[in-house]
C-alpha cells in the first residue's frame, strides 16, 4: 500500500529544550529523521515545516492567562511564585528562554499535520515533535507546556466538525487530552498505559468513562507494571478494534510515546520493538477501515533516546509511508554518526535482540490481571448506559 | 482536618409533622439518602434514611396498594436519638463513628443548632484527598525500620532534589512491628533521580522499584 504522507519537521522543534539534565530531549526527532533519511524512506519532498500556532489557536484549549504567563516566563518576566500557579518553573517543566515560541511551533506542527490531512492533500501526517499530552488548560505538567493534541482536536472540531478518535500508547496516561474532552461525545479518547498506581500521573483507571454527554467516550487500559509484548498487544489490539467499531471515527489522532519499552528508564513496562511495529500498523489499518485514511500521528514520551525512540518513531513513518515496518540492519552511516555521541551502544537492527527479552517473575499473574482489565473495558464498548 | 472543613452547610431537612410522602419526594428530587428532622428551633430531633422511608411505603409489587401510610407523619418513623457531631471534631474521629455505629450520615450540631451534614461519601472523598491520588504524581514506597527520626531522613532526600511531595502515608509492614512502609506521592514524571538517591542511601524500595537498575 502506498499512501500520501508528510513528515512535519524543522530545526525549530529543537528549541523546545528545558536543560541538559532534563530527560525530555527533542533531539529524538532529529535522530529519527536522520535514521529515516539514511534508510531511504524519508526524502525532502516528504518534509513539511511546522507553522507557529497563533494565540487564538492556543486558546482553543488553553486559558488566556496561562498563555500570557508562558510568554512572560520565556522572556524572564515571571516570578517563581507566579509560575507556581501555572506549573511553570518546576523540575518537570522548568522555564527556558522563548518557551512560548518553542511550544507554539510544536502545536503549530500538529495543526499543520491536521490541515494537510483534512484538506485532502495527504492521507497521513506525522509530527514527532508533538504528543505533549500532560499539558492542562492552565497548567504545565509532565514535560508539557502546551498540549498540541488537545489544541489540534479542538481545532478539528471547530474547523472541520469531524468525530475524532484519539489513541494514546504512551506508557503514561494521556490525562490532559482525556480531561479536555471528558464531556464531549464527538471525541473518543483511548489510552493504554502503565497503571497509575505507581506511575505519573496516577489517573487513567478503567472506570474513568467520561461525564455528561461525553459519558461512554473515554477508555482506559491501565496495564500492570512489567507487562510484556504478548499481553500488551492482546489487550491493545482487541480494545482498539472494539472501540473503533463502537465509535466509528472520521479521523484518528495517535500519540506514539515510546516509553513502554523495557529499556525506558522512567516506566516499568517491558515491551520490545514488536509493539512499536504493531501499533502504527493497527493505526494504519483502522484509519483506512473507518476514516478514509485520515490519520495524524504525533510523538510523545520516550526516554531511552538512543536505543529505543529513533527506531520506534521511524517505524511509525515506515508504516505510514510503505505499509510495513522496516526490517533487518540499521543504516551503517546513521550508526557511525551517532555512536560517537551516544553514551551507550546503539542497536544493530530494527528489531530487538535477546537483551530485551527479560524474565519477569510474576508474568502469569500480570497476564491474567491484564486480561481481567480488558474484560472490564469491553463491557463498555457494546452499549452506552 | 476538622469536620467544618468538609461538611456541607446547605442541609435539606423536614419538620416532624411532614408526611412520609414529603420525605420520599425530597429524597428522590435531591438524590440524597438522609433527612434530618428539625423542630422550629432548628434542633435535630430525629433522622430518616431512604431505607426507613421505603420500609414505610407500600410494596411496589402490589398493584393498587393502599398508600395511606404515606400520609403518616415522618416523626412516626424517624430514628432517635440522633448521633451528632461538632464542627470542631476531627475527620478521623467521625470515620470511627461511621464504622462503629454502622451508619452513613452525621448531622453537625453547634449551640444546639443544625449547622451542617457529613455523609459517608464526603468522608470517602476526603480520604481520596488525603491519599493524594487526585493529583498528578508518581508513587514511591520505602520500607523503613520503625524508629524515631526515620521520616525526616527519608523526606530530606526528596527535598534535596526539590521534588514536591503531594502526600505521605505510613502503613504497617505486614505484621512485622519493626518495620513501616512510607508511601510518598511526588509531583514529578521523573522519579529516577530520587529513586537513585534512595537506593544509594541504602533504603529498601518496594514494587515496582525493587527490581534492580539498570534494566539493561
Amino acid at each position: 500500500m502506498s499512501c500520501k504522507t508528510g513528515f512535519v519537521f524543522s530545526d525549530d522543534f529543537l528549541t523546545y529544550h528545558f536543560n541538559n539534565e532534563h530527560p525530555f530531549n527533542q533531539k529524538r526527532v532529529l535522530l529519527t529523521k536522520e535514521l529515516l533519511e539514511r534508510n531511504d524512506t524519508l526524502n525532502s519532498k516528504d518534509i513539511i515545516p511546522p507553522r507557529m500556532a497563533s494565540d487564538e489557536e492556543l486558546q482553543l484549549f488553553h486559558d488566556h492567562d496561562y498563555v500570557e504567563a508562558v510568554k512572560r516566563a520565556g522572556r524572564g518576566n515571571l516570578s517563581e511564585e507566579q509560575g507556581f500557579e501555572y506549573g511553570l518553573g518546576t523540575e518537570d517543566t522548568p522555564i527556558f528562554p522563548n518557551m512560548h515560541e518553542a511550544s507554539s511551533y510544536i502545536v503549530g506542527g500538529t495543526l499543520t499535520a491536521v490541515d494537510e490531512v483534512l484538506t485532502g492533500k495527504r492521507d497521513h501526517m506525522l509530527n514527532l515533535g508533538g504528543g505533549l499530552h500532560h499539558g492542562f488548560e492552565r497548567k504545565a505538567a509532565g514535560f508539557c507546556i502546551y498540549n498540541d493534541s488537545a489544541v489540534a482536536i479542538k481545532y478539528i472540531r471547530k474547523k472541520y466538525n469531524l468525530k475524532v478518535l484519539y489513541v494514546d500508547t504512551d506508557a503514561h496516561h494521556g490525562d490532559g487530552v482525556q480531561w479536555a474532552f471528558y464531556d464531549d461525545p464527538n471525541v473518543c479518547t483511548f489510552s493504554i498505559h502503565e497503571t497509575g498506581r505507581y506511575l505519573f500521573p496516577g489517573t487513567g483507571n478503567v472506570n474513568e468513562r467520561g461525564i455528561k454527554q461525553g459519558h461512554g467516550y473515554s477508555f482506559n487500559l491501565p496495564i500492570d507494571a512489567f507487562t510484556q509484548d504478548e499481553s500488551f498487544l492482546e489487550l491493545y489490539e482487541t480494545a482498539l478494534r472494539e472501540i473503533a467499531e463502537f465509535f466509528r471515527p472520521d479521523v484518528i489522532v495517535t500519540q506514539n510515546g515510546a516509553d513502554a519499552h523495557c529499556f525506558d528508564p522512567l516506566t516499568h513496562l517491558c515491551g520490545t520493538m514488536n509493539i512499536f511495529e504493531r501499533i502504527p500498523h493497527l493505526a494504519h489499518e483502522i484509519a483506512h477501515q473507518y476514516c478514509n485514511g485520515r490519520w495524524i500521528a504525533t510523538g510523545g514520551g520516550g526516554y531511552d533516546m538512543w536505543r529505543v525512540v529513533p527506531r520506534a518513531w521511524a517505524q511509525v513513518w515506515n508504516v505510514m509511508k510503505t505499509g510495513e515496518p522496516a526490517k533487518g540492519a540499521l543504516p551503517k552511516e546513521w550508526l557511525a554518526k551517532w555512536q560517537a555521541e551516544s553514551p551507550i551502544n546503539l542497536p544493530s537492527f530494527w528489531h530487538d535482540t535477546e537483551e530485551a527479552n527479560q524474565v519477569i517473575p510474576r508474568k502469569a499473574e500480570i497476564t491474567e490481571k491484564n486480561k481481567q482489565l480488558l474484560l472490564n473495558l469491553l463491557k463498555y464498548t457494546k452499549t452506552i448506559s | 482536618m476538622l469536620v467544618e472543613d468538609i461538611m456541607k452547610t446547605e442541609v435539606i431537612t423536614l419538620p416532624p409533622t411532614a408526611t412520609i410522602a414529603d420525605a420520599l419526594m425530597l429524597l428522590q428530587k435531591n438524590r440524597i439518602r438522609h433527612l434530618p428532622i428539625v423542630n422550629e428551633d432548628n434542633h435535630v430531633i430525629g433522622i430518616v434514611s431512604d431505607r426507613d422511608v421505603r420500609d414505610a411505603s407500600p410494596s411496589t409489587f402490589i398493584k393498587d396498594a393502599d398508600s395511606s401510610e404515606l400520609k403518616n407523619e415522618i416523626q412516626t418513623i424517624m430514628s432517635q436519638p440522633v448521633i451528632t457531631i461538632h464542627p470542631m471534631d476531627f475527620v478521623e474521629e467521625i470515620a470511627a463513628i461511621f464504622y462503629d455505629k454502622e451508619i452513613a450520615c452525621l448531622p453537625v450540631v453547634s449551640n444546639h443548632q443544625l449547622v451542617g451534614i457529613v455523609t459517608e461519601k464526603d468522608m470517602l472523598y476526603t480520604l481520596i484527598q488525603l491519599t493524594g491520588t487526585h493529583v498528578q504524581s508518581s508513587l514511591i514506597e520505602v520500607k523503613v525500620p520503625h524508629r524515631p527520626g526515620i521520616l525526616p531522613e527519608v523526606a530530606a532526600i526528596f527535598g534535596k532534589r526539590k521534588t514536591n511531595i503531594v502526600s505521605v502515608l505510613i502503613y504497617p509492614y505486614k505484621s512485622d512491628p519493626d518495620y513501616k512502609i512510607l508511601v510518598f506521592r511526588i509531583q514529578t514524571l521523573n522519579p529516577m533521580p530520587v529513586i537513585q538517591d534512595l537506593r544509594e542511601a541504602g533504603y529498601q524500595l518496594l514494587w515496582p522499584n525493587n527490581i534492580a537498575e539498570p534494566r539493561r
